[in-house]
C-alpha cells in the first residue's frame, strides 16, 4: 500500500487468465487423492486419444475365440487380455471403448448441467412461481427411480447415442438444478449481488456475471461426481442390453455380451469391469482431491 | 448484520413456539404432514398421467403392443373396441386412472395373467431383498462413516474414505460380475444364480446382497463422515470438550445426535436407489424380484406391467421422501419446535 | 508468609504459540506473561489477529491440530498446565477454569435442551444426582437474571434469544463455581442494549463470586468499565501492560496512544478535531519487522534503535503510573502532549438545499400465513410493518445518521432508497422526484448513479470472481460517465487514487485485499458515478479500530470535497456522534427521535434514545455515565408492541397509554421531535446520560500528571 506509485497495468490477457486456470490445477499437488484421480483420468483421454496407435488388433476383427490373456496370435502379437467368445481382442476393444465412454459421458453430463443450471439459477433467482414451478418438475422426475425412468424413456423412444443422451439430460439435469438452486439461494443476497442490483444490472447479467462464477468451486467438484455417475449410467443401459447398439466397442456392453461366460472365463468380463471402474473412480478420487482443496482455502 | 439477522430470526422463532405451548398441540407437525401427503398425491398424480401420456398415447401402438406386431389392422380394432380404447383421451385416461386406484392394473401381455398377480409376490422378493440390504448397509455405513468423522484427517479418516470411494466407484455390474468370478468361479462357495427354483435359500440370496451393500455403504458412509466431520468442529462440541466432559460422553451425547440428523434423510431416501440397484442385481443372479420384471416388461413391451411397476416405483420413493421429510423434522429440534 | 490466597490463580509466563501452516511455523502469540490474582479482572485488548483469543485457547490447552505451544509455562493454581495428562486436564476444565464464547448461538447444543446442557456440569465434575443438579441449574439461571427459569430450563437454544442465549452459556461456566472465567468477546454479537445487560452481569459476578477473569476483547470502552488491568497486544506481542487507570490516562505505548486517537471520544469532531488513524496496517504474522512489530506505522520510529533487536517489556518508573510496563525502548524520550491524539482540523462541510424528503413513508411487507389456524380464521396474510410513517429530511453536504438495533427497519429504508423494494405509502422524494414507487430497473443511468450505496461487509461487498479494476470499471460504465474503453481505465484509477490505494490493485482479485482494502474499494465503486447522495450501511463496524478510522476520514474527505449528502446508517452512536450533523433513532420500524446530533445527546430525551446512550461504552476514564439497564428482549418485527414500540422495555413506561395507542410526535425544539407519551416537560427534567468534563479541567488534571512525570 505505500508504493502508489503509477505502475502500468497490463492489459487482462487470456494468457493471464489461462495461467491462472493452470495454477489452480496445480494446487492439486496438494492433496495426493486429487493427484491420483487426475492421473487416471488422463491415462483414460490419452488412451482414448491414441486409440489408433495403441490398440494392437481390429476391435471388430474376430480372430480366435476363447483365448486367455497373453495368448500368442498366429497372425503376429499376442492377445494380452486373451479374447471373447466371438475372438475380438479384448485389449483393443477396451481401448476403443474409452473413446465411447470419453465421448459420450461428458456429452451428456455437459447437457445435464446446461440443463441444470439454467434452471436452478432461475428458480434460485427469481423465487416465487418460476421457483415453484421448476422445483416442482424437478420433484416429479427425482420421483422416479433413475434406472426405472431410464428403461422407460429408453424402452419408449429407443436405444441411440442421442436418446441415452436426452435420457441422461433428463434424469440428471433436475439433481444439478436442485444444487445449482441451492447455491445461487445462498449467493443472491451477498452485498456485491445487491452492488450490481442498485446499479441497474439486468438479472441476466446478475444471474451469469455476477452469481454464477461464483458457484463454479462446488460445481466442478460436482461435475466430476458426476461424470462418473454417466459413466456408470451408460455402462449399465449397456449391461442390460439397453445401451448403445452393437457391433461398437462399448465397456458395459461388453460385460454384457460376456457376463454368461464369467463363470468359466471370467477374463472376457472382468477387465472391461476394471477399465469402467478404475475410470470411474479416476474421477471420484478428483472430486474428492478438489473439494478437498476447496475447503482448505 | 447474518448473524443479527439469526438473532431476530429466533426471536420471532420464540414468539411461535410460545404459540405452540398455548394450545397448538402438535398442529404444527400435523399441517407439514398434511401438507407433504397433499404434495405426494399431487406428484403421483402427475406422474400418472405422464406415464399415461407416454405409452398409451395412440391406441393404434398400444395395440401392437398388446396383440404383437403380427396381428391384422382389424383385429386390433376389435381389441381397442373391446377394451375402450375408442374413447377420448381425458375418459381414457380417468377410467385407467379409476382401475389403478383400485389395482386393477390390466393383464400382462407376456405371462397372460392379471399384473397384480405378478406384481406382488415379484414386490415382496424384492423388499426381502431389499430388508437384507439395508440390515447391513446402515450399521456398516453408520459405524465407518462416524469413526472417520470423528477425527478428521486421522490416518483411519483417510483409509475409511479411500476404501469408501473405491467401493462406490466399481458400478454394481461390474462388481456383480467381480464378486460372482470370486465366490462362485474360484472359491466355488456360493451359487451363482438366485432365481430360487427350489424354494427360499439364503445361500442365494448372499451375492445380490452384498454386491448392493459394497457399491451402497461407500455413499453412506461418505455421507455420515461429512455429518460427522461438520459437526466436530463445531463451536458447540468445542464447549463439550471445554466443559470437561468425556469424549465418550462428547461423541455419544453431544455430536452423534446432530450428526445422525442428516444420514438419517439419506438412508431413506437410499430406498430410491435400492429400486434402481435391484435391477441390475436381480437381472444379474435371476432373482426374480421387481426390478427383474420391470426390465422384462420394457424389453417385451408389456406396458401394463411397465405402467404398474413404474407408478409403484415412484410411490415408494415419495413414501421414502415423505419419511424422510417427516423424520428430519422430527430429528431436528430448532424445526420441531418452531 | 504467602496465604494460599496471595497465590496468583494464573501465571503465564514467557509463553510463545506458533501455528504451523502450509506457509510454515506462524509465531501466534510471543513473550507473552501475565499474572491473574484472585477475584481480578485482567483485560486483552487489541485488534484482529493480535494473538489475544490464542492466549486464551493456550489456557484451555485447546489449540486446534495445527497450534502448538512452543515454550513457557501455564500456571493455574501452582500446576503447569502445559503438563497436564488428559484426563487432569479435563478435571480442570469447566470445573476450575471455564470459558465464555463470542457467538452464543453456536456455543449451545442445537439439539439439546438447555436443562441438560447445565445438568451434565456438577454431573460430570461433582457426581452430582439429577436432582441436586436440577435445583444448581435452576438456581444459576436465577443468579444470571433470567426470568422464568423453569421455562428455559425446558426451551433449546434456538428458542430463545441472543442476550438470553448468552446468559446461558455464562450459567453453564459459571455452575462448578470456577475461579478463572475466560471470555473471549462475549458481547460482541449481541445487540447494544442487549450488551449493557450482559457486561453488568459480568462486572458483577467477579463482585459476587469472587472469580478471577480474563475478559478479551477488541473495545477499549468495554475493557474500561470492566477490568482492573489490561494488556495491549499488538501481532502477538504485548506491547503495554498496566493498571486501566494508569493506562487510560497516560498511555506510553506509540500504538496505545494511536488507538485512542483512533476512536471517535466524545472529545473528538470531525471538523475541529478529527479522528487520526494509524497509517498502514497490522503486518502478516510472517512478515513482521525486525525490532519493534509497530515500527513501520509509528511516528515516532527512530532508525537504528527501533530497528535493531527484539524490544522487551520495561517497567514505566518516575511517574504516577503504577504497575505499568510498556514494551517500547523510547518511551521515556517520547512526549505525547496532553490530550488524545487527533488530526488537524478540517473545514466544515457548508449544508445546501433539501436533497432528500421523507414524508410518512411506510412499508409494509405482506407475508403469506399458510397456517390452517390462519386458513380457517381467514387471516391468511400478516402484515410486518418494517418502515412505519417515517419522516425526516437530508441536505446537500450533510450527514444524517439513522440508528438503531437489529430489527429497527433501517435496512428497509436503505433498500426501499436504493429502489430494490418499492414504498407502500407516503412520500419519497429525491432531488425533487418521487423514487419511493421507481424500482431500480426503472430508474435512468443518472439517477442510479447520484444515489449510491457503501456495504457493510467487507468480505461480501466485492465480487470475489472479478477483478477490483472490472468492478469499478463496470459501474462507470454502466452509469454512462465514460463509455471509451481507455478513458474508463483512466477514470478507475483515478478513483483507487482518491481512495489512497496503489495503482497495481486495478488487476487484483478481491481475495488479496485486507478488510479495509475491500471496504476502500467499496467506497470508490459508490463513488464512481459522482453521486451526490451515499448510503453507507455501517461502513466501519466490522473492521478493526485502526483501520476503521482511517475509512471513516477517508469517507468524510471524500464527502468532504464532493459535497456528498451521506446518509449513515450504524448501530454505533459514538461513531454516530463523531460524524452526523443530524440523528434519526429508529425502534422497530418507527422514528423513535430525530434532531441535530447535539439535541440528540442532551435532554430531553426518549427513553430510548438514553438507553441507547448509555449503552455505549466509552473508552475515557473521565467521562461519566448514568446506568441504565434494559430489561427483556427486542421483541420482533413480526409481532410488536401494539402502542408505542418500546413499551415492553421502556423504564420510564407511563401506564397503559403507553400499551394502548401510538406516542405522538412532540417538537422539543426547532427540528427536535420525540415520539413519546410523557410530557416533555417531564423528559426535560432528566439528567445528561453522559457528562464529559469541561475541557479546561481535563487539560488541567493532564498537565498536572505531566508536571509530576518529570
Amino acid at each position: 500500500m505505500s508504493h502508489a506509485t503509477a505502475t502500468t497495468i497490463p492489459a487482462p490477457s487470456y494468457v493471464a487468465a489461462l495461467v491462472r486456470v493452470l495454477k489452480s490445477f496445480a494446487l492439486l499437488r496438494e492433496s495426493w487423492v486429487g493427484m491420483i484421480g487426475a492421473g487416471i483420468v488422463i491415462f483414460w483421454v490419452l488412451v482414448a486419444i491414441l486409440a489408433p496407435f495403441l490398440s494392437p488388433f481390429d476391435p471388430l476383427a474376430t480372430l480366435q475365440p476363447y483365448a486367455k490373456p497373453l495368448t500368442p496370435f498366429a497372425g503376429g502379437g499376442t492377445f494380452w487380455l486373451g479374447t471373447d467368445h466371438i475372438g475380438r481382442d479384448i485389449l483393443s476393444r477396451i481401448i476403443w471403448g474409452s473413446r465411447t465412454v470419453l465421448i459420450y459421458a461428458p456429452l451428456a453430463a455437459f447437457t445435464a448441467y446446461a440443463v441444470g443450471i439454467m434452471m436452478g439459477v432461475a428458480a434460485g433467482y427469481f423465487g416465487g412461481w418460476i421457483d415453484d414451478l421448476l422445483s416442482g418438475i424437478a420433484d416429479i422426475i427425482l420421483s422416479f427411480p433413475v434406472l426405472v425412468l431410464y428403461i422407460i424413456i429408453i424402452a419408449t423412444f429407443g436405444a441411440s447415442p442421442i436418446n441415452i443422451i436426452l435420457a441422461i439430460t433428463f434424469a440428471t439435469g433436475p439433481v444439478v438444478m436442485r444444487i445449482v438452486r441451492g447455491l445461487v439461494l445462498d449467493l443472491k443476497n451477498r452485498d456485491y449481488v445487491a452492488a450490481a442490483q442498485t446499479r441497474g444490472e439486468s438479472s441476466w447479467r446478475i444471474m451469469l456475471v455476477e452469481i454464477l462464477p461464483n458457484a463454479r468451486g462446488p460445481l466442478i467438484v460436482d461435475a466430476c461426481l458426476r461424470l462418473g455417475y454417466v459413466i456408470i449410467t451408460i455402462g449399465v443401459l449397456g449391461f442390460l442390453g439397453l445401451g448403445l447398439p452393437p457391433p461398437d466397442p462399448d465397456w458395459g456392453g461388453m460385460i454384457n455380451e460376456t457376463r454368461q461366460m464369467a463363470m468359466f472365463a471370467p477374463h472376457m468380463t472382468l477387465f472391461p469391469c476394471i477399465a469402467i471402474s478404475s475410470l470411474i473412480l479416476g474421477f471420484n478420487l478428483l472430486a474428492d482431491g478438489l473439494r478437498e482443496i476447496s475447503l482448505r482455502d | 448484520m447474518r448473524r443479527r439477522a439469526a438473532a431476530l430470526s429466533g426471536d420471532s422463532k420464540q414468539h411461535c413456539s410460545q404459540a405452540t405451548e398455548s394450545g397448538y398441540g402438535a398442529s404444527p407437525m400435523l399441517i407439514f404432514i398434511m401438507k407433504r401427503l397433499g404434495f405426494m398425491v399431487v406428484i403421483m398424480i402427475v406422474v400418472s398421467l405422464a406415464l399415461f401420456v407416454i405409452l398409451e398415447l395412440s391406441p393404434g401402438s398400444v395395440a401392437t403392443k398388446v396383440l404383437g406386431p403380427y396381428t391384422s389392422e382389424e383385429q386390433r380394432n376389435l381389441w381397442l373396441e373391446q377394451h375402450g380404447y375408442m374413447q377420448p383421451l381425458y375418459v381414457r385416461y380417468f377410467s385407467w386412472l379409476g382401475n389403478f386406484v383400485t389395482g386393477d392394473f390390466g393383464e400382462s401381455t407376456r405371462f397372460k395373467v392379471p399384473v397384480s398377480e405378478v406384481l406382488w409376490p415379484r414386490l415382496w422378493n424384492t423388499a426381502i431383498l431389499g430388508f437384507w440390504v439395508f440390515a447391513f448397509m446402515i450399521p456398516i455405513s453408520l459405524v465407518l462413516g462416524i469413526l472417520a468423522g470423528m477425527r478428521e484427517g486421522s490416518r483411519l479418516d483417510r483409509t475409511i474414505s479411500v476404501a469408501s470411494i473405491i467401493t462406490t466407484s466399481v458400478p454394481e455390474f461390474a462388481s456383480t460380475v467381480i464378486v460372482s468370478a470370486i465366490f462362485v468361479f474360484w472359491l466355488k462357495w456360493l451359487p451363482g444364480t438366485s432365481s430360487m427354483t427350489d424354494g427360499f435359500s439364503f445361500k442365494e440370496l448372499i451375492l445380490p446382497v452384498m454386491v448392493l451393500v459394497i457399491y451402497d455403504f461407500g455413499y453412506v458412509a461418505r455421507m455420515t463422515r461429512a455429518s460427522m466431520a461438520e459437526v466436530m468442529t463445531t463451536q458447540y462440541i468445542r464447549t463439550a470438550v471445554l466443559k470437561g466432559l468425556r469424549y465418550r460422553r462428547v461423541i455419544l451425547k453431544h455430536a452423534l445426535r446432530n450428526a445422525l440428523i442428516a444420514p438419517f434423510t439419506v438412508i431413506v431416501l437410499q430406498v430410491s436407489w435400492l429400486l434402481s440397484g435391484v435391477i441390475v442385481v436381480e437381472f444379474f443372479f435371476g432373482y426374480k424380484g421387481f426390478g427383474a420384471l420391470l426390465l422384462e416388461a420394457s424389453l417385451n413391451d408389456d406396458i401394463f406391467v411397465i405402467e404398474a411397476c413404474a407408478m409403484v416405483a415412484v410411490f415408494v420413493v415419495v413414501v421414502g421422501r415423505l419419511i424422510s421429510d417427516v423424520g428430519y423434522q422430527y430429528l431436528n429440534p430448532r424445526i420441531r419446535f418452531s | 508468609m504467602t496465604s494460599s490466597s496471595d497465590i496468583p490463580v494464573l501465571e503465564i509466563q514467557d509463553l510463545n504459540i506458533s501455528y504451523y501452516t502450509r506457509a510454515g511455523e506462524i509465531p501466534a502469540v510471543i513473550d507473552f506473561s501475565l499474572t491473574v490474582n484472585k477475584g481480578e479482572t485482567v483485560g486483552l485488548v487489541g485488534e484482529s489477529g493480535c494473538g489475544k483469543s490464542t492466549v486464551a485457547w493456550a489456557v484451555m490447552q485447546y489449540m486446534g491440530h495445527n497450534g502448538r505451544i512452543k515454550s513457557g509455562t501455564i500456571n493455574f493454581k501452582g500446576r503447569n498446565l502445559n503438563e497436564l495428562s488428559g484426563e487432569n486436564l479435563r478435571r480442570i476444565r469447566g470445573s476450575e477454569i471455564s470459558m465464555i464464547y463470542q457467538e452464543p448461538f453456536a456455543a449451545l447444543n442445537p439439539s439439546l435442551t438447555v436443562a441438560s446442557q447445565l445438568m451434565e456440569v456438577p454431573i460430570t465434575h461433582e457426581r452430582s444426582s439429577e436432582k441436586e443438579a436440577w435445583e444448581r441449574s435452576l438456581q444459576i439461571l436465577s443468579d444470571v437474571r433470567l426470568p422464568d427459569p423453569e421455562r428455559i430450563m425446558r426451551a433449546y437454544p434456538h428458542q430463545l434469544s441472543g442476550g438470553q442465549q448468552q446468559r446461558v452459556v455464562i450459567a453453564m461456566a459459571l455452575l462448578s463455581k470456577p475461579s478463572l472465567l475466560l471470555l473471549d468477546e462475549p458481547t460482541t454479537a449481541l445487540d447494544v442494549t442487549v450488551e449493557a445487560g450482559i457486561v453488568k452481569l459480568i462486572a458483577d459476578i467477579s463482585r459476587k463470586f469472587g472469580t478471577s477473569q480474563i475478559y478479551i476483547s477488541h473495545n477499549l470502552g468495554l475493557i474500561l468499565e470492566i477490568c482492573d488491568r489490561v494488556f495491549v497486544m499488538y501481532s502477538g506481542e504485548v506491547v503495554e501492560e498496566g493498571s486501566i487507570h494508569s493506562i487510560f490516562t497516560w498511555p506510553k505505548h506509540p500504538y496505545t496512544h494511536g488507538l485512542f486517537g483512533c476512536i471517535a471520544l466524545p472529545t473528538a469532531d470531525k471538523n475541529a478535531a478529527p479522528l487520526k488513524p494509524i497509517r498502514g496496517q497490522l503486518p502478516l504474522p510472517h512478515e513482521r519487522p525486525r525490532g519493534c512489530n509497530f515500527g513501520p506505522r509509528c511516528d515516532y520510529f527512530q532508525a537504528g534503535t527501533c530497528d535493531v533487536e527484539a524490544i522487551m517489556m520495561e517497567p514505566v518508573i518516575g511517574s504516577q503510573a503504577t504497575d505499568h510496563g510498556v514494551r517500547c525502548v523510547r518511551w521515556n524520550q517520547i512526549e505525547f502532549g496532553t490530550e488524545v491524539a487527533h488530526g488537524d482540523a478540517k473545514p466544515p462541510i457548508e449544508i445546501g438545499e433539501r436533497v432528500l424528503e421523507v414524508e410518512r413513508m411506510q412499508k409494509y411487507y405482506e407475508v403469506h400465513d399458510r397456517s390452517i389456524a390462519a386458513l380457517i380464521s381467514g387471516r391468511r396474510i400478516k402484515l410486518v410493518k418494517a418502515n412505519e410513517a417515517l419522516d425526516f429530511d437530508a441536505r446537500r453536504g450533510e450527514t444524517v445518521a439513522i440508528v438503531g438495533e437489529s430489527g429497527c427497519g433501517k435496512s428497509t429504508f436503505a433498500k426501499v432508497l436504493m429502489g430494490l423494494e418499492c414504498s407502500t405509502g407516503g412520500v419519497l422524494r429525491y432531488e425533487g422526484r418521487e423514487i419511493g414507487n421507481l424500482p431500480v430497473q426503472k430508474r435512468s443511468p443518472r439517477q442510479l448513479g447520484s444515489l449510491q450505496m457503501i456495504f457493510q461487509n467487507p468480505s461480501d461487498t466485492l465480487n470475489p470472481s472479478h477483478t477490483v479494476g472490472g468492478q469499478i470499471g463496470r459501474v462507470i460504465k454502466k452509469f454512462g460517465v465514460e463509455s471509451d474503453k481507455v478513458k474508463i481505465r483512466e477514470r478507475v484509477l483515478k478513483l483507487l487514487d482518491l481512495v489512497k490505494l496503489p495503482q497495481d490493485f486495478y488487476l487484483r482479485r478481491p481475495r488479496q485485499l485486507s478488510g479495509g482494502q475491500k471496504q476502500r474499494v467499496g467506497i470508490a465503486r459508490a463513488f464512481a458515478g459522482n453521486p451526490s447522495m451515499v448510503i453507507a450501511d455501517e461502513p466501519v463496524s466490522a473492521l478493526d479500530v485502526s483501520v476503521a478510522a482511517a475509512v471513516t476520514e477517508l469517507l468524510t474527505d471524500i464527502q468532504r470535497e464532493h459535497k456528498t449528502t451521506l446518509l449513515f446508517i450504524s448501530h454505533d452512536l459514538s461513531v454516530v456522534r463523531y460524524l452526523a450533523d443530524r440523528i434519526v433513532v429508529m425502534y422497530l420500524g418507527q422514528i423513535m427521535e430525530r434532531g441535530t446530533t447535539a439535541q440528540i445527546f442532551a435532554p430531553p430525551y426518549h427513553p430510548y434514545t438514553e438507553a441507547l446512550l448509555s449503552a455505549v461504552p466509552i473508552a475515557d476514564p473521565e467521562v461519566s455515565k448514568r446506568e441504565i439497564v434494559l430489561q427483556g428482549n427486542l421483541p420482533s418485527v413480526l409481532n410488536p408492541p401494539k402502542g408505542c414500540p418500546f413499551v415492553t422495555r421502556c423504564p420510564r413506561k407511563l401506564g397503559e397509554i403507553c400499551e394502548r395507542e401510538r406516542p405522538p410526535m412532540q417538537m422539543a425544539a426547532e427540528g427536535h421531535a420525540i415520539a413519546c407519551h410523557i410530557p416533555l416537560d417531564e423528559l426535560r427534567k432528566v439528567e445528561p446520560v453522559i457528562s464529559v468534563p469541561e475541557e479546561a479541567e481535563r487539560i488541567h488534571a493532564r498537565q498536572e500528571v505531566g508536571a509530576g512525570e518529570d
